[in-house]
């Protein structure tokens, strides 16, 4: 527990955080660490966006080992970080990747040496091995290789990050929406918002305003003048009532449609799928998307195709790129900070793209990036700060705006 | 597309949306009425986007996982406890009336007070459990037992049904109890002497009329009501062994 972290004094830079994901949540964490002053504002409720809507997977990297590697390396790094500080969070039971076609086993050297130069930890097993570990996956299957993958609670996780900044002294406000930029004298000096708990709009000013929107990401940068190059980048996920497995079970061939399972409490949650769209607001969940999740998991876990109904739903991914990226899988998994200054405008900064498992590591780097420009010379320290239960989030009496 | 028109199939029909609304500084509550596009498989939830989305930016409600997981889109439709997400509006009827949870502060329109519900539970709530699921695998190396989260999605709905809730503030509810009863069943490292003094109260175990709306109500099978009953159990014999309770 750390309720010890230095509250950032009166005098101390302002930094207005727009969005309440994963990652606008990460970054107030580790900017109140290093003595900032901040505000988070998030339109819904915090990780109602993409945040909230993944499959639940704390990559191990291994998904990216063959031909992302950059993704990979961080995964297993942030993987490694986060067991440590939010103990609780995650169902520890491991991953298997499992080849069941002749083309599958086309892939496994390659998988084997890119986890051997990432880092990433695994064990090779004999199909009869794997069937031990997980007596209801396809009895076919030609080989399997077990890697640190683990579920997370998609909302509960982050959450904490939450906990621990607004405990620090940071100030974070759901229902509060931004409607435009404020720009003084060619710079980004704040936001004008409305509080959709009360009604009322105003403006917060900052010394900073970071645009940590995601896949919104773009529609935040427009106001200000300048472009951040997203691809809103939709997937299907499918939840089955009943726990088919314990480990996360992915297909061991290149990245594609409905090539993992994963565990989640009593529900299995088979995912994705991929495209890109230019609103993320406006995401359907193509019935087609949903059938071919079904037919998909199924061939890794045969008790797929009759397990019943739970849920069905799409969530964007902010993936970095141009959206002539058709498909969406050959964008990099990886994230980006920018600084708009260089575009000539002053005052703002946009962090993008990742994935759940890297929020902490893409907030150390933004971080590093909004210090540099405020001039603060104060370390990153989220790797060794342990970080609330979510149960503490609720543990105060929110504030709203005057 | 919108999460509503996406998922309307061929068959779209037009529902009256009834929903409450209430901003601080409002004098009181109100329904405001929709017209919303509803299709076979339209959840609550969906709708309530698209009214967000196309009619009126102000509704605030919550949501998160959108698969019956994080807990967070609690409402009362129709005067049921549901999770919005899980929850088709086709099967409702012509006039769908939208509220919030029962028996915790609103905050505004749809969104309630989680704090008033975590504030009663004990402070040692465990999140991780033993999974019990696929009794015949045995787990790789290095792991004891797989593990899984708890059943419990901290949602509210058992909160708002409960009818001794409803007249008693000061009652800690079903959720809580339900979770000091799974501490019992499985402590990891809690004192379970802890959790019955806790729960040996006239406002915690014995509190419960045994409606078993909770049961009724909850979206994820934790089955308070027979937690509670088995907590008395313990109580009322001394013996300190919780009956396990099971899945239904």
């Amino acid at each position: 527990m750390t309720r010890s972290a230095p509250r950032a004094s009166r005098d101390a830079p302002h930094v207005l955080i727009v969005g309440g994901g994963g990652t606008g949540g990460a970054l107030a964490h580790d900017l109140t660490l290093r003595g900032i002053r901040i505000t988070l504002v998030e339109r819904g409720e915090f990780t109602s966006g993409t945040t909230g809507r993944h499959h639940g997977l704390l990559h191990s990297g291994a998904r990216y080992a063959v031909n992302d590697r950059e993704s990979a390396i961080e995964c297993i790094e942030e993987n490694a970080i986060l067991r440590a500080i939010c103990p609780g969070s995650f169902e520890e039971n491991d991953g298997l990747f499992v080849a069941l076609t002749d083309e599958d086993m086309e892939y496994y050297d390659d998988l084997v040496e890119g986890c051997k130069a990432c880092g990433i930890p695994i064990e090779e097993l004999a199909p009869q091995e794997a069937l031990r570990m997980e007596p209801l996956l396809n009895p076919e299957l030609k080989a399997a290789i077990r890697v640190p993958d683990a579920t997370m609670d998609a909302m509960r996780m982050p959450l904490r990050f939450f906990a621990t900044a607004k405990h620090g002294g940071a100030t974070l406000y759901n229902f509060m929406e931004v409607l435009d930029v404020v720009v003084d004298g060619g710079a980004v000096t704040g936001a004008t918002v409305r509080d959709h708990v009360t009604g009322s709009v105003g403006d917060i000013h900052a010394d900073l305003v970071v645009n940590a929107t995601g896949p919104w990401s773009e529609k935040i940068a427009r106001m200000a003048g300048v472009d951040v190059p997203i691809s809103p980048s939709p997937g299907v996920m499918l939840a089955l009532r009943g726990r088919l497995c314990n480990m996360v079970i992915n297909r061991m061939h290149r990245s594609g449609d409905g090539d993992i399972v994963v565990p989640q409490r009593a529900l299995s949650v088979v995912g994705t799928s991929s495209w890109t769209v230019e609103d993320p607001d406006e995401l359907d969940v193509p019935e087609d998307h949903v059938t071919r999740m079904r037919v998909e998991g199924a061939k890794l876990i045969p008790a797929v195709a009759q397990a019943g109904f739970r849920a069905a739903w799409s969530a964007a991914r902010p993936l970095i790129g141009s959206k002539d990226a058709e498909a969406g899988r050959e964008l990099s998994r990886t994230f980006k900070t920018i600084d708009h200054a260089g575009e000539g405008v002053e005052g703002l900064v946009t962090i993008t793209g990742g994935k759940a498992t890297t929020l902490r590591g893409m907030a150390e780097l933004c971080g590093d990036v909004i210090c540099r420009k405020l001039g603060i010379d104060r370390p990153c320290s989220t790797r060794s700060v342990t970080t609330l239960p979510h149960t503490a989030f609720y543990a105060e009496t929110e504030r709203r705006l005057a | 597309m919108s999460p509503a028109d996406a998922r309307s199939g061929s068959s779209t029909a037009t529902r009256r949306f009834r929903v409450y609304r209430y901003k601080r500084g409002d004098p009181g509550w109100r329904f405001d009425p929709f017209e919303v596009p509803v299709g076979p498989s339209t959840t609550v939830l969906d709708a309530l986007r698209w009214i967000q989305l196309h009619r009126d930016r102000s509704l605030a409600l919550r949501h998160s996982c959108f698969h019956a997981s994080c807990g967070t889109c609690g409402m009362q439709v129709n005067g049921r406890e549901v999770l919005g997400c899980v929850t088709l509006a086709d099967p409702l009827g012509s006039t769908i009336t939208v509220e919030p949870l029962a028996n915790i502060p609103v905050l505004t329109d749809l969104v309630v007070d989680m704090g008033h519900v975590f504030d009663r539970f004990p402070d040692e709530i465990g999140t991780v459990r033993m999974s019990e699921e696929l009794p015949q695998a045995s787990p790789p190396d290095g792991i004891d037992a797989y593990e899984r989260f708890e059943d419990c999605i901290e949602c509210g709905l058992c909160l708002s049904a409960c009818p001794v809730s409803a007249t008693s503030d000061a009652y800690v509810g079903p959720a809580a109890l339900a979770a000091a009863q799974r501490l019992l069943e499985e402590p990891r490292g809690v004192d379970p002497e802890r959790i019955l003094d806790w729960a040996d109260d006239p406002m915690g175990a014995w509190r419960c009329h045994a409606a078993f709306e909770c049961t009724e109500a909850c979206p994820s099978n934790v089955r308070p009501a027979e937690r509670i009953m088995a907590l008395r159990g313990v109580l009322a014999t001394g013996h300190r062994t919780v009956a396990t309770v099971k899945p239904a």
